[in-house]
């Protein structure tokens, strides 16, 4: 039996530790085109401001390949599957023959169509080396344009800001965050990084990137032009399926997994930003390209590569993030659009503070926490768990809410669950 | 594994695991006067009573065994233990990005912001001693720390 | 709002030194004696609302609190003393009558306090405990005048009897004036160390039925809880006449007290007061009395021993007499400083007889009629501690009653304000965020804890006399003796002074 995964992130490493759960023997060959040990991408905006070391970074310590028994081909990139030899071929055609593989190549920049792109000084922000690049040109009393004000966009800018770098962003929707905010909340978000001396373009788009050689600015759809040193072009990552597309791997807009995490193909499995999985609240499959979804979907991989059936019962949209202390947590449908749907707001924009529950048929379907974020995982379980909230809907929003607030039966049930206790 | 169980029928919202929990995790271990009147910043419990009167209950991590957190937790900090069980923050790595708050079921998580932003969470006093301090200082034995409890607190 | 003349009766010190403002004090008190205050940050004190139940004092986790008599001084008057004057004051402002509970506090002579115990020396050996088999196992119940045997067997029929492994059982506390978890305790700590705890007038819950062969259920004035089930789920009946606490008085369970399980225990509807009339209106004689004692036999097919319990009065021993005519198996005796979770403080403080003048003055009588053997003696009313307990069997006593300690052991420590419903130890409530102070596998190790230690010290008392079962020690008088004590007052006890 041999194990082999392409990639290296929290997917790859889910994997891994699902194989090990259950096959400390056989081998695993873990192929990345990053030359680097596992780290933790979503770390990059923290290491671009300096806030963490490179070392800091892992996401496993430096002794997880030895210790799981893992062949590491970093720096290589692996090119193409033949799912009928049950082959890998990397791009020095070097070719893995696997008994189990799993496809965990996550995601790749969305780059829209601009002039300029070419030039010197325009990044995407995904990965270290991404940050390594910036880094190079990066210095107090800087200019930066970031197009998209999505996560990514944000928490770069985030990073430049901190090192005395002049951001501006461009966003074609009408607020920041639209993934994963209202406009409420996305407003609370705005106003609070234009304290910080951000700026922002919001309903429109670059048209080009201007300079010689190197950017020097962008023209924007609406007119404006703004000079920069440097572009980061964070405008959204898509399912970097390229590795599967010429094989007879199904793939749609990501690789199209079933609840085993298996793709179309017996053998060959998916998880993580690549993968098409299960979405709990959509009841359809959906690219999530958020980290606990990747480690999870991973993990179930590895289980059922080595042979323990295991079953990821699905995902959905969920992220805690924060700019300059401002906390928040969403998850689910945060701007519901149809009919049928119960929305509960708190919103006191003064104190940043913004607590929204979207329900439907009394079962949460989504929330946004801004600011007070405390022990909104009580309310994420009560989505995975599409609890009936019926008897204290009304308490939901209260700043105290808790266990206290479900019915007896309810709370005895999940507080003294005893060995069997598994959450997901 | 061994965790600790509330009765909230015997729970009587004194907040003393609190009190202790709090102390146990100070760098005056278990004085209280010291925890409290000396240190600038004493930590924050990772134990919470909840409370509606009449009922009232302490709620702590609950060391799950396919803790949600551990996965979730975006730098690996968030590890259970394979031979005890137990989940704890490496709360060095920990970088304060709230997802184990996010993913957490019991939001038995809380933030610590009082320096370097961390995830906060009980760690059954693993470092101390054979019993937690919430339990060891419960004073009517509305907090147990044994095997399995069924719903109605028969062992 | 007009004056009030009413100032603290305690005083709250806060050592500032050890108070870390956790607030446990202030979410342990019931009567709101301690405060946070949101500005300050830090916990008050209000005096005026404490009642020195150290609730707060044992909880502290830094032991920075303790209370004082709050150190106000009124002008020296032997007559006019502060406690006369300040009922007086608080009377003006109510208009009513005073209320109190626990036992009678008044400094009346303890006349367990003035008997002493023999011990053996030289002519009769002592017995070592540890080493020796030592008994304690207590009968009550009427016993045959005469014994029949023959080929080795008993004759007659033995009268319904009930088995103790030590001489001490909980006295009548009802549920309603004691909360579920405190009978939970003690029901379960009677069934542990062997012996019996009581209802009091307020039924059987539901969730105690299990405990039944060690229960003693009670059928009082107001008869609430009383169907055939409970008669038959019980070790023994008893009928209560008067309690010491209170003689002649009646109870009043007031409306608010009486929530579900109260009221389903009790079968009376929700919210009503419950009222137990000062006599039975169906008893107006020792005639009346049989009739209700003989209803109960034929209830229960004569198979369990009926008690009819009273206060000790003036002409206790009579009345006594009475009862053992009327049918009754044991006759139970409250002295006057006997417990109670609400009574009018001028009955309580000045009605009724010290329990051991009407155990002597009983067992005497009784003796002189030759119909002692016809009935068991229990005696119930401030029994401390194994000595009067000791005391008491040599005065007369098959067993005795205890409720006062009982309470103690759960953690009561007698503020005398049972009568509020604000019980912070979970006693004397049915508050449910009270109640769930005391838990009941707790108290119930404790309860039954003090009953092992009793026994065991009442081992020690008796090898030391030199007796290896406690029945050789009953009505023996020869090993007290009197100290202190008028001619009169030893004449009445029948004991002898300390060195005739």
């Amino acid at each position: 039996m041999h194990y082999v995964i392409i990639g290296n992130s929290a997917a790859a490493v889910g994997a891994v530790e699902g194989i090990r759960k259950v096959d400390k023997e056989n081998p695993i060959t873990l192929i990345s085109d990053e030359p680097y040990h596992t780290y933790s991408r979503p770390l990059i905006s923290y290491f671009l401001a300096g806030k963490v070391t490179e070392e800091k970074m892992l996401y496993r310590g430096q002794d997880f390949y030895q210790k799981n028994t893992v062949t590491t081909l970093l720096g290589q990139k692996a090119i193409a599957i033949d799912t009928d030899s049950k082959e890998v071929r990397l791009e020095n055609n070097e070719v893995l023959v696997y008994d189990k593989l799993l496809v965990a190549t996550g995601g790749t920049p969305f780059i829209p169509p601009m002039a300029g792109l070419e030039k010197k000084n325009v990044f995407t922000f995904i990965k270290k080396d991404d940050v390594k690049a910036i880094s190079k040109v990066v210095a107090t009393g800087k200019k930066a344009v970031i197009v998209g004000a999505g996560l990514i966009g944000l928490k770069a800018a985030e990073g430049l800001s901190s090192l005395g770098v002049d951001v501006t962003i461009v966003e074609l929707a009408n607020r920041v965050l639209s993934a994963i905010l209202d406009e409420d909340g996305a407003d609370i978000v705005r106003k609070h990084l234009e304290k910080r001396g951000i700026k922002f373009e919001l309903n429109t788009s670059v048209e080009a990137i201007t300079g010689g050689e190197e950017a020097q600015g962008v023209t924007l759809k609406n007119g404006k032009s703004i000079s920069a040193d440097l572009v980061i072009v964070a405008v959204g990552v898509r399912p970097n399926t390229e590795v599967a597309e010429n094989s007879k791997i199904a793939v749609n807009r990501g690789i199209v997994i079933d609840e085993k995490c298996q793709t179309s193909i017996q053998s060959v499995y998916a998880a993580g930003d690549v993968a098409e999985g299960y979405d709990l609240i959509f009841a359809q499959n959906r690219v999530l390209p958020i980290l606990p979804n990747a480690y999870c979907q991973g993990e179930t991989a590895g289980l059922n590569m080595a042979g323990s059936e295991s079953i990821f019962s699905g995902g959905f949209a969920m992220n805690s993030i924060g700019f300059y202390g401002l906390p928040m947590i969403t998850a689910g449908i945060v701007k519901p659009e149809g009919n049928g749907y119960e929305v509960l707001v708190e919103l006191v924009p003064e104190q940043s503070l913004y607590k929204k529950i979207i329900l439907k048929d009394n079962i949460v379907v989504g929330f946004i926490y801004l600011n007070k974020v405390d022990r909104a995982g009580i309310i994420t379980s009560l989505i995975r768990e599409k609890t009936n909230v019926v008897d204290f809907k009304e308490k939901l929003l209260k700043d105290s809410f808790g266990y206290i607030d479900l019915p007896q039966q309810l709370r005895k049930s999940k507080l003294l669950k005893g060995d069997s206790m598994s959450c997901w | 594994m061994k965790r600790v169980y509330a009765r909230e029928e015997y729970c009587v919202g004194c907040k003393l695991c609190e009190i202790y929990c709090i102390a146990a995790h100070s760098k005056y271990k278990n004085d209280l006067v010291k925890t409290f009147k000396k240190e600038a910043n004493p930590p924050i419990s990772r134990i919470l009573v909840e409370e509606s009167r009449p009922v009232s209950f302490a709620l702590q991590c609950r060391h799950c065994e396919d803790a949600p957190c551990t996965k979730a937790c975006i730098v690996g900090a968030m590890q259970k233990n394979p031979k005890t069980g137990v989940v704890t923050n490496e709360e060095e790595r920990c970088v304060g990005c709230w997802t184990c708050v996010l993913v957490c079921p019991f939001g038995a998580i809380t933030r610590d912001e009082r320096g370097h932003k961390v995830a906060s969470k009980c760690d059954l006093c693993s470092d101390n001693s054979q019993m937690p301090a919430c339990v060891e200082h419960c004073p009517n034995r509305a907090l147990v720390y044994s095997e399995y409890v069924s719903n109605n607190g028969t062992k | 709002m007009s004056i009030n003349c009413l100032t603290p009766a305690f005083l709250i010190e806060r050592d500032k030194d050890r108070c870390i403002d956790c607030q446990v004090c202030v979410r342990q008190c019931a009567n709101e004696a301690h405060r946070w205050d949101e500005e300050e940050q830090r916990v008050f004190s209000e005096d005026a609302n404490c009642v020195n139940c150290h609730r707060c004092v044992v909880m502290c986790p830094t032991k920075a609190l303790h209370i004082k008599k709050f150190p106000l001084e009124f002008r020296y008057n032997a007559n006019w003393t502060q406690e006369a004057m300040r009922a007086i004051y608080l009377q003006a402002e109510t208009g009513g009558v005073l209320l109190t509970g626990m036992g009678n506090d008044r400094p009346y002579p303890i006349y367990w306090d003035h008997m002493l115990l023999n011990a053996s020396q030289v002519t009769n050996p002592s017995i070592d405990p540890l080493r020796e088999p030592m008994e304690l196992k207590t009968y009550l119940g009427r016993k045959p005048d005469f014994l029949k045997i023959k080929n080795g067997k008993l004759l007659e029929d033995i009268p319904p009897q009930l088995e103790l492994e030590l001489p001490i059982m909980f006295s009548a506390m009802s549920f309603g004036s004691i909360s579920l978890n405190a009978h939970k305790s003690l029901a379960a700590a009677a069934k542990k160390a062997g012996t019996y705890w009581n209802t009091g007038e307020g039924g059987l819950h539901k969730d105690l039925v299990e405990h039944g062969d060690h229960t003693i259920v009670q059928v009082a004035s107001g008869r609430f809880g009383v169907d055939a089930d409970y008669l038959k789920t019980a070790a023994a009946i008893e009928i209560k006449i008067g309690q010491g606490a209170k003689p002649g008085i009646g109870g009043h369970l007031p409306g608010e007290k009486v929530g579900e399980e109260v009221s389903q225990t009790r079968m009376i509807p929700l919210g009503t007061d419950a009222i137990s009339p000062a006599p039975h209106h169906d008893i107006y004689s020792i005639e009346d009395l049989r009739q209700l004692i003989y209803s109960l036999k034929e209830a229960t097919e004569y198979q369990k021993p009926i008690f009819v319990k009273i206060a000790a009065v003036h002409n206790v021993a009579a009345i006594a007499s009475g009862i053992v005519r009327a049918g009754a198996d044991v006759v139970a005796i409250d002295g006057f400083r006997g417990g109670t979770g609400a009574a009018p403080l001028r009955t309580r403080d000045s009605v009724g007889i010290p329990i051991e003048f009407a155990l002597a003055a009983v067992d005497t009588r009784l003796r002189e009629e030759g119909i002692r053997n016809k009935v068991s003696l229990v005696v119930g009313g401030s029994i401390r501690n194994s000595s009067d307990i000791v005391k008491a069997v040599a005065l007369g006593a098959d067993a005795v009653y205890i409720a006062t300690s009982a309470l103690i052991s759960l953690g009561c420590h007698m503020c005398q304000k049972c009568y509020t419903g604000k019980c912070n130890w979970g006693i004397a409530t049915q508050d449910p965020q009270l109640t769930k102070r005391l838990n009941p596998e707790i108290g119930a190790e404790r309860a039954a804890n003090l009953l092992k230690a009793w026994a065991h010290e009442i081992e020690e008392l008796l090898g030391g006399m030199g007796i290896n079962a406690l029945e050789s020690l009953r009505g023996n008088r020869l090993m007290l003796r009197g100290i202190g004590l008028t001619d009169r007052e030893l004449n009445i006890l029948g004991i002898k002074a300390a060195g005739e």
